[in-house]
């Protein structure tokens, strides 16, 4: 008798490990067609007719495929799902359907979430889910709906961390064989990251049908080549080294920005002689020094120099490179002591508030003043980069796996074209690729930056992934964390030339 | 022919699915690691040439990782000192049969309850030290307010490690008898590390009261009346009685916390991050950092490999101890 019970329980415990085969769906089956009335939610229905709120993918995803297969009953699809109108017919899938969609879906997969239009479906990965660069993107979006009508379109954006989340995603997906059609990285080494023979496919194509080769800068060119092909489509440009002051300060002690090092000590001690903190920073993030130091890098070599650090034709035990860390560490002798509890924009709260002077950062830094209805600005290469331009730039590549390989080709056609580059970048604060943008649709600030744009010395910026692969720029940017607490720079040159070791790029 | 044991085959066929899932997710993956960890993977495409040691040669070698180094044993010195002390005081005060102990013995075992994420984002409010425009915030403000404004300071903030100075009467001491190397930043306590501690520790001591408790408890009283008759004195019987019974509870608190407080990571995390200079870096933290921001799949590996040696230093003799006095029972 036990005997038979041990079985018993064996048997039962068996079939429990044996999934159940989900049924194959013809068609969505709804359970019911609800009117969109005020205050309802997607989590509300799934809430309502699942008993649970985050069973709403379901819906989202079920809705659309029925709105796909019969515009009649259900003319509108569910684009985002936290918009939906008042009067809309919702379809609720059968719960058996709900709960099969439910047992594979993947939030970082959101796709499934949407039905392919005729001509199939176009998932573009990104990081730019807030503010103007969303808005940039939805502009390039529209665009391509207006050229390839027919394709719906997947916004996977992964939000937060500068890109980190959205990175690991991206990742898993591509190392899957399961990638977005086309995903954002930014333009440079940053490429080898994705190991672009293995997993990317080259662009050369569009670059030659576009003629993309005659608008780009020429030392934009050499920087995105990697291998001797093209990787990806550069939307917009970045620049890292600005030092930005603030004018009503300047103008009252009668001082100009700074063109070198020993003029910056002047600067310097004038404002700190007026009771103002001279330079600012922000370090909380860990990227900020290695930022600044780029910066005094490209300050204080020359732009071949510079380039040379990273493909190891310039030696970083160079005396040049000491003087950058000597000069680098004059400057911390000034900055304000709160830099390692505050953010980049923290630290700008001291120019807004003129309680201090300096500070040198990207050139968002002037979409965030213009946020903050702060105008007292004044902007300047930083000491000894007068006629170079870090550069920084995202660009969308191809991936060798791309399930719609045409939609994402058509995409990076739009990314690369005078109209998709001059709808994005007016929004996201950054200046065009190309150097044939009209000037009238960009600010002040902008119009100057492709003044430089278009005749500067272009180099690669390291802390935001256009000079080195990533584990080469953390081990660059820890460095830079340790001189600024230690001020050390024979360890600081040393650590600097071991992760050139490290990266298999120097001896 | 032998009659097959039913019950010891379905016994075996229970286990089976348990003992396989351990083999495969725990031991198959813990030498997967060590495999990478001597492998050349430093990109998103996985390189399995083999390299030897030289990752664990350059991570020792790496700054940073000997600054975490510091960090952990500090961290785990001071967090382990704190919770014990704090939990047996607390243990001891209670253990005096107050009125309401239940409410008291509740309040100090909550905090327990609460993961490292909140505790870690609920100290960093009170820890945040506040700027020039801002004003003081947090702890600093309480201390503003009540007159003991000498008292603030930049908390996780401030990139103070303290050691003993190489050029002081000690430090000079230690180098004539060949031992220099101790007065040193490298082997000291950072600011960070005491900030974490105090938020740990504040976490963890409620759960060392309720194990001394539990010992104390365990104590009869006959034991205490016939020291009492002998003639000691209420400090001996805590020296001489109480705490020599208590000793289990104090290494079983030890084996607890010690390993919480080696893998330490989502306190750090919420709490402080990597801190000015490394002042608050961990392991586990640059062991994410290197692994899914820099890729470097092996140098990850390699601090995992490293952080389990750690813990197994710390878990195996107790592993040992225990089976063999459960065998002794």
């Amino acid at each position: 008798m036990k005997k038979m019970l041990n079985l018993l329980i064996l048997a039962v415990l068996v079939l429990t490990l044996i999934p159940v085969a989900a049924s194959a769906q013809e068609g969505v089956v709804c359970q019911e067609e609800v009117t969109v009335a005020a205050d309802d939610w997607l989590s509300k229905y799934a809430d309502k007719y699942f008993g649970n709120v985050l069973s709403w993918p379901a819906i989202m995803a079920l809705h659309n495929q029925a709105a796909a297969d019969d515009p009649a009953s259900f003319p509108n699809s569910i684009v985002n799902a936290d918009i939906l109108e008042v009067g809309w017919t919702i379809c609720i899938p059968a719960e058996d359907a709900a709960e099969a969609f439910l047992a594979t879906y993947d939030p970082d997969k959101p796709e499934t979430l949407y039905a392919a239009g005729e001509s199939g479906q176009l998932v573009v990965g990104s990081w730019w889910t807030a503010g103007g660069e969303a808005e940039g993107l939805a502009g390039m979006f529209r665009i391509y709906e207006e050229q390839y009508p027919g394709v719906e379109i997947v916004n996977a954006t992964v939000a937060g961390g500068a890109g980190t989340n959205f990175k690991a995603v991206n990742k898993t997906r591509l190392l899957g064989g399961d990638p977005a059609d086309t995903f954002q990285l930014h333009a440079g080494l940053e490429v080898e990251t994705y190991s672009p023979e293995t997993y990317l496919q080259p662009v050369d194509d569009i670059y030659a049908s576009e003629g993309l080769e005659q608008v780009f800068p020429p030392d934009l060119l050499t920087l995105l080549k990697y291998q001797d092909h093209y990787w990806g489509v550069p939307v917009n440009i970045h620049r890292s080294n600005v030092l930005w002051y603030n004018e009503a300060l300047f103008g009252e002690l009668g001082l100009t920005p700074p063109a070198n090092f020993e003029e910056f000590q002047q600067v310097a001690e004038a404002l700190q002689a007026a009771g103002i903190q001279p330079y600012v920073m922000g370090t909380k993030d860990g990227w900020e020094a290695g930022h600044v130091f780029e910066d005094v890098l490209a300050g204080t070599l020359t732009p071949e120099e510079y380039r040379g650090l990273w493909t190891g034709e310039f030696s970083w035990m160079d005396p040049k490179v000491t003087q950058a860390l000597e000069n680098f560490k004059m400057m911390l002798s000034y900055v304000n002591e709160d830099h390692p509890a505050l953010t980049w924009d923290g630290a700008g709260e001291y120019l807004i508030g003129g309680t201090g002077g300096m500070m040198i950062m990207g050139d968002w830094t002037d979409g965030w003043f213009t946020s903050k209805e702060f105008t007292g600005y004044g902007w300047a290469p930083p000491p000894g980069t007068q006629g170079i331009f870090v550069a920084l730039s995202d660009s969308f590549s191809l991936p060798a796996e791309a399930p719609n390989l045409e939609n994402a080709e058509n995409w990076l056609r739009v990314c690369g074209s005078l109209e998709g580059q001059e709808a994005f970048n007016p929004q996201k604060g950054s200046i065009c690729a190309r150097t044939d943008c009209d000037p009238a649709l960009f600010n002040e600030y902008l119009q100057s930056a492709m003044v430089d744009w278009s005749q500067d010395a272009i180099v690669p910026s390291v802390a935001h992934g256009a000079a080195a692969i990533e584990s080469w720029a953390t081990d660059y940017k820890d460095v830079l964390t340790l001189f600024v607490a230690s001020g050390d720079v024979a360890a600081g040159q040393a650590g600097l030339q071991q992760a050139c070791v490290d990266a298999g790029v120097c001896q | 022919m032998r009659q097959i044991k039913w019950e010891r085959v379905v016994a075996i066929l229970l286990l089976a699915p348990s003992v396989l899932a351990t083999a495969i997710f725990v031991y198959g993956f813990i030498g997967f690691t060590g495999y990478v960890s001597l492998s050349k993977w430093t990109n998103l495409l996985p390189d399995f040439t083999l390299v030897g040691l030289s990752n664990y040669q350059r991570l020792f070698a790496n700054q940073r990782f000997q600054i975490d180094l510091r960090n952990t044993v500090s961290f785990t010195l001071l967090f382990l000192l704190l919770c014990l002390v704090v939990g047996f005081l607390l243990a001891f005060l209670i253990d005096q049969r107050i009125r309401a102990e239940g409410i008291f013995r509740s309040i100090y075992l909550f905090p327990m309850a609460i993961s490292f994420i909140v505790t870690g984002v609920v100290w960093r409010w009170l820890l945040t030290p506040g700027s020039p425009e801002m004003g003081a915030t947090g702890v600093n403000l309480l201390f503003e307010k009540v007159g003991l404004g000498f008292l603030k300071w930049g908390w996780f903030t401030d990139p103070v490690v303290w050691h003993i100075p190489p050029d002081s009467a000690v430090g000079q001491f230690l180098e004539q008898i060949g031992l220099g190397f101790l007065a040193s930043p490298m082997i000291g306590i950072s600011a960070g590390v005491v900030a974490l501690v105090l938020a740990a520790a504040w976490q963890m001591s409620g759960y060392t009261m309720a194990m001394y408790l539990a010992g104390l408890r365990g104590i009869s009283d006959e034991l205490r009346e016939a020291a009492r008759v002998d003639g000691a004195s209420e400090l001996q019987i805590m020296f001489r009685i109480i705490l020599p019974l208590l000793r289990p509870i104090t290494l079983s608190a030890i084996i607890i916390l010690g390993h919480i407080s080696l893998k330490i990571y989502d306190l750090v995390v919420a709490m402080t991050g990597p801190g000015i200079g490394f002042s608050t870096d961990v392991p586990a933290y640059f062991m994410w950092d290197t692994t899914f921001r820099g890729n470097n799949f092996a140098r990850g590996s390699a601090i995992a490999v490293v952080l389990l040696v750690m813990v197994a230093v710390l878990i195996v003799p107790y592993l040992v101890w225990s089976t063999r006095s459960e065998a002794e029972l």
